[in-house]
């Protein structure tokens, strides 16, 4: 099973900023809605782009998500007192976006997640920067897991983003990830693999290509969830289709299912 | 100026083997180093970073492009006369404090040094100490800042107060950019320009020094 985690509900985006600082309740709903409709499997809900009211953008928009779905929710923030906050107020289990190794980030973040109920994203970021290999990707992947056992997780709830890098900026990128994700998937078995999908398209024309082929080799690495816009229909059809040929698909049912709802077309 | 003309196509088309056939014929025609990387190379890269503006040319065009010059600069420096200065000042650029990311940043420092800026990158996770001691070195005409977080965008404002308390607010440029950040948020925290990518970042940067 494929996560998506919808990244529509995000204050950085202009269109969600207003709508968050109008309190247009009518907005949001209808971009969960649509983003449920589509096929997400958790909503991400990020409050920080307006600096000094995360807190009450936060709940404020916890409470408008809560009342439209019963999906699972994303928290996204930095803060740990923000998510905190977040843990107390969403009414399942949520996923939390992010620890990283970044000294910084990592001590709190461990101590907020120590004993909570939770699914957690797991940034192979530490604080010499981004990861430059396989070998970079693969070890920071293994000591976040180790950490994070430690402290109580199961593989199952560990979501490790490998960090996807433009291809506009250097042509190794892609395969670097992909066979970090391999191996990932392959040495720490149990554990999911996430990420920003369409930062592999950045500076890049036509990036919804890119997104849509990217997505289709990298599952067939292992990467099995994904930051996603869910509303995207060909790169959800793209991801139905390449489920069903990976062999997730019993008699390729939600293959057959998507091209009669008319989501996937050829 | 014919040759040089051609200099500065082959430039913005990335046309390695072409530009360096070129510019060895320019210097034996008696064109002289400075002129070929002043109204030739820096003149395309002027046009690279306008068409990367408005989007006619893509990320990796504009690195093909400023690879090409880095090639031709290779050949034309040792022939540039002693103190034959073709600098346009000197810029330093950093990452904030607390922010890892620099794709954005290398882009910049890239199409600032291929327009003729001394350029000094300070890397990523900078701290307005380590920033005020580049300018007290250096003396800089020119301080871009980058944060792609909502979370590090605070650093800026924090270096910017920095450099106004050290007294040498006045006597430099401070641009600012990442994703998360704006012209709104660049006016608010005092910086002198914000740019969305870094072809604008170059033509700003030469506009303030004018």
């Amino acid at each position: 099973m494929f996560t998506v985690i919808g990244e529509r509900i995000n204050t950085t985006l202009k269109k969600v900023r207003a709508a968050t600082a109008d309190r247009d309740a009518d907005y949001i709903k209808d971009d969960v809605q649509k983003q449920e409709a589509a096929g997400a499997t958790y909503i991400d809900v990020n409050a920080g782009a307006r600096i000094g009211h995360e807190e009450e953008d936060m709940i404020w928009l916890l409470s408008v998500i809560q009342d439209t779905t019963q999906l699972p929710l994303c928290l996204d923030s930095p803060d740990p007192a923000i998510l905190e906050m977040a843990y107390g107020m969403v009414k399942q289990a949520p996923l939390i976006n992010s620890i990283s190794l970044e000294k910084d980030r990592f001590d709190p973040m461990i101590k907020y997640l120590k004993g909570k109920e939770c699914r957690v994203i797991a940034l192979c970021m530490d604080d010499s920067g981004m990861p430059k290999s396989v070998d970079d990707i693969f070890n920071r992947a293994k000591t976040l897991v180790t950490e994070l056992e430690n402290i109580g997780f199961k593989r199952h709830d560990i979501f490790i983003d490998p960090l996807i890098q433009p291809m506009s900026v250097a042509a190794e990128n892609g395969t670097i990830v992909m066979n970090a994700v391999e191996r990932i998937m392959t040495e720490l078995k149990g554990v999911h693999t996430t990420g920003g999908l369409s930062n592999i398209s950045y500076g890049l024309p036509q990036r919804k290509m890119v997104n849509r082929v990217f997505l289709a080799m990298m599952m067939a690495r292992g990467y099995d969830s994904a930051i996603m816009d869910p509303m995207d229909r060909e790169i959800m059809a793209v991801l139905k289709t390449a489920d069903m040929i990976k062999g997730n698909d019993n008699f390729c049912m939600n293959y057959i299912k998507g091209v009669r709802a008319g989501t996937i077309v050829g | 100026m014919s040759d040089l003309n051609t200099i500065t196509q082959s430039l913005i088309s990335g046309d390695i083997d072409s530009l360096l056939e070129q510019v060895k014929a320019a210097l034996e025609k008696g064109i002289s180093a400075s002129d070929i990387l002043t109204k030739g190379l820096i003149t395309g890269m002027d046009i690279v970073g306008e068409r990367m503006e408005t989007g006619e040319m893509f990320i990796p065009e504009v690195l093909m492009s400023a690879h090409t010059m880095g090639e031709a600069v290779k050949i034309l420096k040792p022939l540039l006369a002693e103190g034959e200065s073709v600098s346009a000042g000197c810029v330093i650029i950093g990452t904030v404090k607390g922010d890892l990311h620099d794709i954005g940043k290398n882009l910049v420092a890239m199409m600032m040094q291929s327009a003729g800026f001394d350029v000094i990158d300070l890397g990523v996770d900078v701290d307005s100490d380590t920033f005020m001691k580049a300018i007290e070195e250096h003396a800089p005409k020119i301080v871009g800042l980058s944060a792609l977080l909502t979370t590090t965008m605070p650093m800026m404002r924090e270096t910017i107060e920095k450099i106004t308390q050290s007294g040498k607010r006045d006597s430099l440029k401070i641009m600012v950019g990442g994703a998360p950040v704006n012209k709104e948020y660049a006016d608010e925290i005092g910086a002198d320009a914000y740019a969305s990518d870094a072809g604008s970042a170059c033509k700003l940067a030469k506009a303030m020094l004018k």
